[in-house]
């Protein structure tokens, strides 16, 4: 049984010494309502941008330069397969199941044909990535955003998203690397990979905004309510009391589709499989 | 989640280039997206002084191709949220100039960074009388995410025009409402307007 790791409880502190500063603070500024723990949330951010301007960001530019983009890609592609058995399994959870059964099936085609996930294979075959983690579970499931919190090297959450957050890293299965430099150097990768994939986007964010730290908050909360709803517009009151999200109605058409892409799919990876697909639904999809 | 941000500000901008041609208030908005998406592509692909990260270049070309096709009064009456209705004729209009201004600086600058990306604009469906519309686009980058931006559009008397864009359903005009709210709350309208202009200038500054 594998033991929690150390990076885990020390998460654990982070968040919780976090949640000590915020309350030692004091909490209302009174300013914005989304975001009651400004002030801390500002210093954290402030100290997040200085580690990252002197120790992470140069690191990832090293990387960009050195790898060229297939072994990036490769790379990220070999981290996002990983995630996609947790990305079905919340998809279950939130009552989207033939959603988790394209999930997995991502899985098992990347996994085989895609060679241990370094070739995203399953996109080209018309199954498209979903982007889910427990912190959209829990807000489907009907907790609210709570406050807007600034995490130390983590970057922004909302308090529901950090219990997500954390739940996203004890399940994964980076963690259960028995060789503790092994798994620290592979958790160092992602890490650095993903960064670099941020490299550009970070010079954008510059220029566009009057106030980083702002635009950064109004940014992510914007597409977290666009994640929880699957893209979905939903009209909200601007004086809505709650930060529910709306009753999602799953889309019938959608769901079937989803279904049909699964079997074409399958029926393109593995011919051997004669996975049988009706001639109308193949019509359908051309 | 920050990768949206460079398709945040760049893509917008590839919603809206067409040559105004008789045609132009009678396209329906999605023709109209798919036109202008194809124009701004060819551009960005032929142009060298964009692809060697001209900047300057790169807003002449915006402005002379893409600007007619947005709706900025609507869009920074929208952006600056219920305080519009409280501002002058005069204070409305240096926003609109100011926000425009920021808004084109920003994606010339990430419109330099093009690197083959093509755009598949959506089945497009709406009732014939509907004045207000949006249409679905999806950008999609070798080695990368597919991203996909919608446009909403409005009709006028010149045709339809883009008020909002959301990339990756963040909508464009809503992220600046909250940091404009903030800052007409401290220094009121014409506060805004000052650190408007004041980010407008340091940028032309550092260009150079």
């Amino acid at each position: 049984m594998p033991r929690v790791s150390m990076s885990k409880i020390s998460l654990l502190k982070l968040i919780a010494s976090l949640l000590l500063l915020a309350s030692l603070a004091g909490c209302a500024t009174g300013s914005n309502p989304k975001d009651p723990w400004e002030p801390v949330n500002r210093k954290i951010f402030a100290f997040n941008q200085k580690v990252d301007s002197w120790v992470l960001k140069p690191i990832a530019q090293g990387y960009d330069a050195v790898a060229p983009l297939p072994v990036r890609t490769g790379v990220s592609n070999v981290f996002s397969n990983v995630e996609d058995v947790w990305i079905g399994l919340n998809n279950l959870l939130q009552g989207k199941p033939l959603q988790a059964v394209s999930d997995i099936g991502r899985f098992a085609i990347n996994t085989t044909l895609g060679v241990a996930g370094i070739f995203d294979v399953a996109t080209e075959l018309g199954l498209d990535k979903h982007e889910e983690d427990f912190g959209q579970t829990l807000a489907v499931w009907g907790v609210g955003d709570g406050p807007y919190v600034m995490l130390p090297f983590f970057g922004p959450r909302t308090l529901r998203d950090t219990g997500g957050f954390v739940v996203d890293s004890a399940v994964s299965p980076l963690g259960y690397i028995s060789d503790i430099p092994a798994r620290n150097i592979t958790r160092g990768v992602k890490v650095v990979s993903e960064r670099a994939d941020l490299l550009s986007a970070e010079k954008a964010l510059d220029d566009a905004a009057l106030d980083r730290y702002s635009y950064l908050r109004d940014f992510y909360l914007s597409r977290r309510k666009s994640l929880i709803n699957d893209g979905r517009r939903v009209r909200v009151e601007e004086d809505a009391r709650t930060d529910a999200p709306a009753l999602v109605v799953a889309d019938r058409d959608v769901e079937i589709g989803q279904s049909r892409l699964v079997f074409v799919a399958l029926d393109r990876a593995y011919p051997a499989l004669h996975v049988d697909v009706p001639a109308p639904v193949l019509q359908s999809l051309n | 989640m920050l990768k949206f941000l460079t398709r945040f500000t760049m893509v917008a901008v590839l919603g809206a280039g067409l040559q105004m041609s008789a045609r132009a208030a009678d396209e329906t908005p999605d023709v109209l997206i798919k036109n202008a998406t194809n124009e701004i592509i060819e551009v960005l692909k032929t142009d060298k002084a964009i692809q060697a990260g001209d900047v300057k270049h790169t807003q002449d070309v915006i402005e002379s191709k893409v600007l007619r096709y947005f709706d900025f009064n609507k869009m920074t009456g929208s952006a600056v949220g219920r305080e519009w209705r409280n501002a002058t004729p005069e204070q409305k209009t240096q926003l609109a100039k100011e926000f425009q201004a920021l808004l084109v600086r920003s994606y010339s600058n990430a419109l330099t960074q093009y690197k083959n990306q093509t755009v598949d604009v959506k089945p497009f469906k709406a009732p014939a009388g509907d004045t207000e519309v949006t249409v679905k686009t999806e950008v999609k980058q070798p080695g990368g995410k597919p991203v996909t931006i919608d446009y909403d559009l409005t009709k006028t008397a010149d045709g339809w025009k883009v008020f909002d864009v959301y990339v990756a359903g963040v909508s464009l005009v809503a992220n600046y409402r909250d940091t404009f709210g903030q800052e007409i709350k401290t220094s009121g309208i014409d506060g805004l307007i000052k650190s408007l202009r004041e980010k407008n200038a340091a940028k032309v500054i550092e260009k150079k």
